[in-house]
């Protein structure tokens, strides 16, 4: 049990740290790219588990993604004050599940809390993800390679192809999700720190989540899915049980950086669900190693930060194809993995010998 | 609907139906050949018509098309030999991840060659506006050239494994690599005879399909999906159901379009990937008791 939470603390020093540097160097801009990098790597983290213990690759997590974005965005912008329900929208306003304003132009606002929509979001996805998994999950490699990859592009084509969602400019005007206590997930400029400090809040509290699930009983269920299923079914695992629900709790984590990162950037475009995305989320995980959850956390952070910094110009694509087939052909078990560093080890030895 | 216009739509469906069986077959040689789903298939048919409509200013049209499969046919070589021939025994996860990993490799490529430009090659008779008339509706004479082109490469290609010695040490070589070895076979050379075959159809799909449907450096990634559906459909590894598949794919396809939007038109198909591989993963015309012998 020893040190089991060290790496979290060690994480979280580092978050402070990074945001006392840009202080000091007069680099808070930073921060802005650091926040996007904490959402994604959410996504990441869930399906690091998901490849890493129930051998699932899903070329499909950007759907999900794009569907708690989505969701949230179309449930905060829709103006219900022009509805043909105004009894029902009155009645939630006392609630306080609908959030009145006004527009630019003084017309009056009803939105619905982004609270609620977030929720929501979530519901879908989870709702989503069933659905898909249950014949799904019956399949393996190939099958379930081109099924996800398959589901995201029909996520792509639907949003990309569908008025109401905006169609190829998305949904933009978002607003702020307030969660109380003065914090609020919003791009302006004087919610900077906060909203990098509650990104990677909920990234370490995911971290957290994950190293306990892995610690109790569905933990060393799925640990022994992952070193053989066959063994695990035969030992009385429902194995099937498990990988859904796996899969459903990754979804649920994308969906909700989904939505969030929404909020924050105020708007969301087709690109979210796009296939590359989907493909960038495996190749961070084929960097950082499967089932490594900190390798991973590492990688997602340097590796979306440079992208999102446009550090990789116009290959980013190509960088992120790239590393997938090097990682893949040359280290398998991830960049930081103790079987990579030995195959190193040997063979600069080698090298050195001749 | 009038019996002119369900002819249309059949016939528009049949041509980009017999692509989508192409495709297929181009994942099932590699498939039995090595037990890969090269998801890099799609690219192949891209680069066929970049390709092709690259070398049209230099040369006649049938020597452009020729060395559109050449090279593509050598891309294909080269993939084996530099990716595949040396992995020992690798899971099944690592090597999708590699053939996804090339196919955006190859993609951002032919950005970076040919940029975002949706292009086509010309006409192979006639022109945009020449059409022939069939039991009522008018099709284009390129869709003939797509429907003789890819009829008679599957005719050929089921001569070329029943009947010529390299076909049939490849079939020895999928159905037990060891003991074709040991009969004097050279296994790995009949791989990469696999990936050249695979990557040259393709190409040449790619080039008589270019006229009619373009070419764009991303126009790989959906045909592989929907070439993936085909080959599932009728049961992977099985090329003459694949052909099958892929008309029906291509006329359900053709219909649908008739009913929904446009913009739907790949969501229908890849639904059906969804439904076909949850009610029946083994194909639509292989057994279920010969199925569950099959690694899914």
């Amino acid at each position: 049990m020893r040190g089991r939470y060290t790496p979290l603390l060690i994480l979280l020093g580092l978050v402070v740290g990074i945001q006392l540097a840009t202080a000091v160097t007069g680099t808070a801009y930073f921060l802005t790219q650091l926040t996007m990098t904490a959402y994604y790597t959410l996504v990441v983290v869930g399906l690091c588990i998901l490849m890493g213990y129930a051998g699932q690759i899903s070329l499909g997590h950007a759907g999900f993604f794009a569907i708690g974005g989505y969701t949230s965005a179309y449930l905060t912008t829709l103006n219900l004050a022009s509805g043909t329900h105004p009894s029902a929208v009155a009645l939630l306003m006392r609630c306080g599940l609908i959030v009145p304003g006004h527009n630019l132009y003084g017309a009056e606002l009803a939105r619905l809390h982004p609270g609620v929509a977030f929720l929501a979001a979530v519901a879908l996805t989870a709702g989503i993800a069933v659905i898909i998994v249950i014949p799904v999950l019956r399949l393996k490699g190939h099958y379930l390679a081109m099924a996800t990859l398959g589901f995201g592009l029909i996520v792509y084509r639907v949003v990309l192809g569908t008025a109401g969602l905006g169609a190829a400019d998305g949904l933009s005007d978002v607003p702020a999700f307030t969660l109380g206590a003065g914090i609020t997930v919003t791009g302006g400029a004087g919610f900077r720190v906060v909203n990098y400090y509650v990104a990677w809040c909920l990234v370490s509290l995911g971290a957290l989540l994950v190293l306990n699930l892995m610690q109790s009983r569905a933990g060393r269920a799925l640990a022994a899915i992952h070193g053989n299923e066959a063994a695990a079914q035969a030992m009385g695992i429902d194995t099937a049980a498990y990988k859904l629900r796996l899969f459903v709790f990754s979804a649920i984590l994308a969906a909700a950086a989904g939505a969030l990162l929404t909020h924050y950037t105020g708007g969301i475009g087709p690109s979210e669900a796009g296939v590359m995305k989907s493909v960038r989320y495996v190749a961070i995980v084929a960097v950082g190693g499967m089932a490594n959850l900190w390798g991973t956390i590492v990688a997602s952070a340097i590796l979306n930060f440079l992208s999102l910094r446009g550090y990789f110009g116009i290959y980013d694509d190509a960088v992120f194809g790239g590393i997938l087939v090097f990682m893949m052909l040359f280290a398998p078990q991830g960049l930081m993995a103790r079987e990579t560093f030995a195959g190193l080890i040997a063979w600069v030895r080698r090298k050195g010998g001749e | 609907m009038t019996s002119e216009l369900l002819v249309q739509y059949l016939l528009s469906g049949i041509t980009i139906g017999s692509v989508y069986a192409i495709v297929a077959i181009g994942f099932n040689i590699i498939y039995n050949a090595t037990g890969i789903i090269n998801f890099a298939q799609g690219e192949f048919v891209m680069l066929g018509g970049m390709i092709a409509v690259s070398c049209m200013p230099f040369m006649p049209l049938c020597l452009a098309v020729s060395c559109a499969v050449v090279v593509t046919a050598l891309i294909g070589v080269l993939l084996y030999v530099c990716f595949f021939r040396w992995l020992k025994s690798p899971s099944v996860l690592r090597l999708i991840i590699i053939t996804i990993g090339i196919s955006i490799l190859i993609r951002e490529a032919a950005l970076m060659i040919w940029g975002e430009q949706v292009r086509s090659l010309p006409y192979f008779s006639g022109n945009e506006i020449s059409s022939i008339r069939i039991f009522g509706a008018y099709i284009s004479p390129q869709v003939l050239w797509i429907l003789g082109v890819v009829g008679i490469m599957v005719l050929l290609l089921n001569l070329f494994f029943a009947f010529t010695r390299m076909g049939r040490a490849m079939r020895a070589c999928s159905a037990n690599p060891t003991a074709a070895t040991l009969c004097g076979i050279n296994s790995q050379g009949m791989v990469a005879i696999a990936f050249m075959l695979s990557a040259a159809i393709g190409a040449l799909a790619g080039c008589v399909m270019s006229p009619m449907t373009q070419t764009q450096y991303d126009s790989g990634t959906p045909l592989a999906v929907k070439g993936f559906t085909v080959a599932i459909l009728g049961g992977l590894g099985n090329s003459t159901a694949a052909a099958a598949a892929g008309l029906l794919l291509g006329v359900v396809e053709a219909l649908a379009v008739s009913i929904l939007p446009v913009a739907y038109k790949d969501v229908i198909a890849i639904g059906l990937l969804l439904v076909v591989l949850a009610i029946r993963p083994t194909g639509l015309f292989t057994s279920r008791q010969a199925g569950t012998l099959k690694e899914f």
